[in-house]
């Protein structure tokens, strides 16, 4: 935090020890540079999160006018059976997606920095699958993890094992949903391994004289080195998680294989059983299938609560953000 | 005399050093060995997905990896059969203007708040954080009803206008870059008597190219992606689809064949990929840029 506020009295006191004229012209300056964001901050984020707030407390649809109804939408969020299932998925999301993700982002960086040849040519490989959109990613996995004739169950039989049956089965669709985002880990990995490759050599060498082996100095230098990086990775993965939509709603329609996408609804979200809803989709739901829309966004402040207190957890540790300093 | 001192440690070495250059040919060998695994575990699904859109629709709803018979013709007969072109145009015309005016609108905002000193700077980047972290998902009812109210939806335009006024994400990404930017280098420009804006235009611009083009390639990537915000605002009306959208209901609305489904797929990634190729370093220093010093 305060790597935020640097410097902030001197300049005031500067500032202030100039004429006005100059300081309203410095100010209209600064204020032209500063108007179409701030004007966006407030029409397309602070309006509408107001709105939100007091949307939540009425009840209306496309065709009606908001009705007050005080808490009656956070009341009902407590017997919502898919709002609980929702939850359940978006927490098992959290849980396991994340924590994946950040150690197979830690491995790949780690299996990068040991190779001596074509570091570069892997680097790109693994990046690659990042850059695929979301949409198509998603479809390719529906159709490699497809159980009648996808090539993963295919090869997974020619070595004697049953596969599962992967988008189609309530248990095993969000571990598909957990391959295809280890898939498009690249971004993480980039990161991971800047963070790697800054690890001061010297701390390496004096370990190695002491008689570390690898997986001692990962334990004891490389990890500790870039712990700031790990938890900034865990708290944007997280608020990740919690806005997953996309691929959850595209592998829900495509694999239900009867999708009916136009006019924006599609009955096959959540598919199969409702185990791919996550929390974002069900919100998506109740406002523009079932056009509830006080509760939705009920719903919405709900996880503005969330998002704002994990956002917090890393403004707190906003150091890692400044590059101030640096 | 300086033949016996350098032969010692010759003598002394060899039986030690064989078996750690065994030990180290083996590290590397099975190092590369797991980096080629994954290597090829990475690249499946995107040769797998090629293959089938090179079949025909028979074999593509088989279990075969390899076509029988090769149908390129299919990246043309997807073009003609499904709306795909018009799907490419919407998703161009959003992805371009988007990111044009992205920057132009957040490149001042950014500048301000990494080399202007005012009151309140330090709250109004928090601000840009909050908004950047915040699911978009919170404000989406109100802002559908907004755009519904102005007659907007069913078309592109609530996608492009906030374009306008700048994204939260350009306006950090940016601003990181612009702190790297030496303050000694603007202080001379305005000794000599430039103002802020030609301060910016003139002398920051030129050295901020690389953290500009990272940030709009980030931004076109992502308009190209989007899929929830044409989902929200487009889906009523057909003739306003992206690519996103269109790949999503092909084959449930159109009923089009899984051979040409996987072609448009291909189709849908093949620019990012090439774009990718051209701009590799720009787009890697903008990922480690989001980020945190260690």
């Amino acid at each position: 935090m305060a790597v935020l506020i640097p410097r902030r009295k001197t300049e005031d006191q500067i500032a202030m020890s100039k004429p006005l004229g100059i300081r309203v012209r410095k100010g209209a300056t600064t204020l032209s540079f500063l108007a179409p964001a701030l004007i966006g901050i407030a029409v397309f984020f602070l309006y509408p999160l107001g709105s939100a707030v007091y949307f939540s407390f009425t009840k209306f649809d496309l065709l009606s006018v908001p009705e007050w109804v005080g808490l009656d939408n956070y009341r009902r969020m407590a017997d919502d059976p898919f709002l609980l299932q929702s939850i359940r998925n978006t927490l098992w999301m959290v849980v396991v997606f994340v924590p994946v993700r950040i150690i197979g982002a830690i491995g790949l960086s780690m299996l990068l920095t040991q190779l001596r040849r074509g570091a570069g040519f892997f680097r790109t490989l693994f990046y690659l699958p990042a850059l695929v959109p979301p949409v198509a990613a998603t479809i390719a996995f529906v159709y490699l993890l497809k159980p009648g004739t996808g090539p993963v169950n295919h090869f997974l039989a020619t070595i004697g094992i049953e596969g599962p049956l992967w988008f189609n089965s309530p248990t095993w669709a969000k571990p598909s949903l957990v391959l295809l985002g280890l898939w498009a880990i690249g971004d993480l990995m980039v990161i991971f391994l800047a963070a790697v490759l800054g690890v001061p050599a010297s701390l390496y060498e004096a370990a190695s004289l002491d008689g570390a082996n690898a997986w001692q100095r990962f334990r004891s230098i490389t990890l500790p080195t870039i712990q700031p990086v790990v938890l900034f990775a865990a708290v944007t993965g997280v608020i990740y998680t919690l806005q997953y939509f996309d691929q959850a709603a595209v592998a829900g329609s495509i694999a239900s294989g009867q999708a009916t996408v136009g006019g924006g609804i599609s009955s096959n979200f959540g598919f199969p059983e409702g185990s791919t809803f996550t929390y974002p989709l069900w919100l998506y739901t109740v406002g523009f299938r079932y056009s509830a829309l006080g509760y939705a966004n009920a719903l919405a402040i709900g996880l503005f609560v969330v998002a704002l207190a994990v956002t917090l957890i890393l403004l707190r540790r906003a150091k890692a953000f400044s590059g101030e300093e640096s | 005399m300086t033949a016996v001192l350098d032969t010692p440690p010759v003598l002394s070495a060899p039986a030690p050093d064989r078996r750690i250059k065994r030990q180290r040919r083996l590290a590397w060998i099975a190092k590369h060995s797991i980096a080629i695994a994954i290597g090829v575990m990475f690249l499946t699904p995107v040769v797998y997905l090629v293959l089938l859109s090179l079949m025909t629709s028979d074999q593509a709803l088989t279990a075969d990896y390899w076509p029988n018979s090769w149908h390129p013709e299919n990246y043309v007969r997807v073009f003609e059969v499904t709306p795909l072109p018009h799907y490419l145009l919407n998703t161009v015309v959003y992805a371009v203007s988007s990111t044009v005016l992205v920057l132009l609108s957040s490149v001042p905002a950014a500048y301000a708040l990494a080399k202007l000193k005012f009151r309140g700077s330090n709250a109004l980047f928090l601000l840009v954080i909050c908004v950047m972290m915040l699911p978009p998902q919170v404000v989406t009812v109100p802002l559908y009803l907004m755009w519904a109210n102005a007659g907007l939806t069913g078309s592109l335009w609530p996608l492009i206008i906030p374009a306008l006024f700048g994204d939260a994400f350009c306006i950090f990404l940016l601003r990181q870059f612009l702190l790297t930017i030496p303050s000694e280098y603007l202080d001379a420009a305005r000794v000599d008597g430039c103002g802020e804006w030609r301060t910016l235009l003139r002398v920051v611009l030129p050295m901020a190219r690389p953290g500009i083009a990272a940030a709009g390639l980030f931004q076109f990537f992502y308009c190209w992606n989007d899929y929830y915000g044409p989902l929200l605002y487009t889906s009523e009306n057909e003739s306003s689809w992206t690519l996103s959208l269109g790949l999503a209901s092909f084959h449930s609305v159109h009923h089009v064949d899984w051979n040409l489904v996987t072609a448009a797929t291909v189709l849908a990634m093949a620019p990012l990929i090439v774009i990718f190729f051209f701009a590799q370093r720009a787009f890697v220093q903008g990922i480690t840029l989001t980020g945190f010093k260690g």
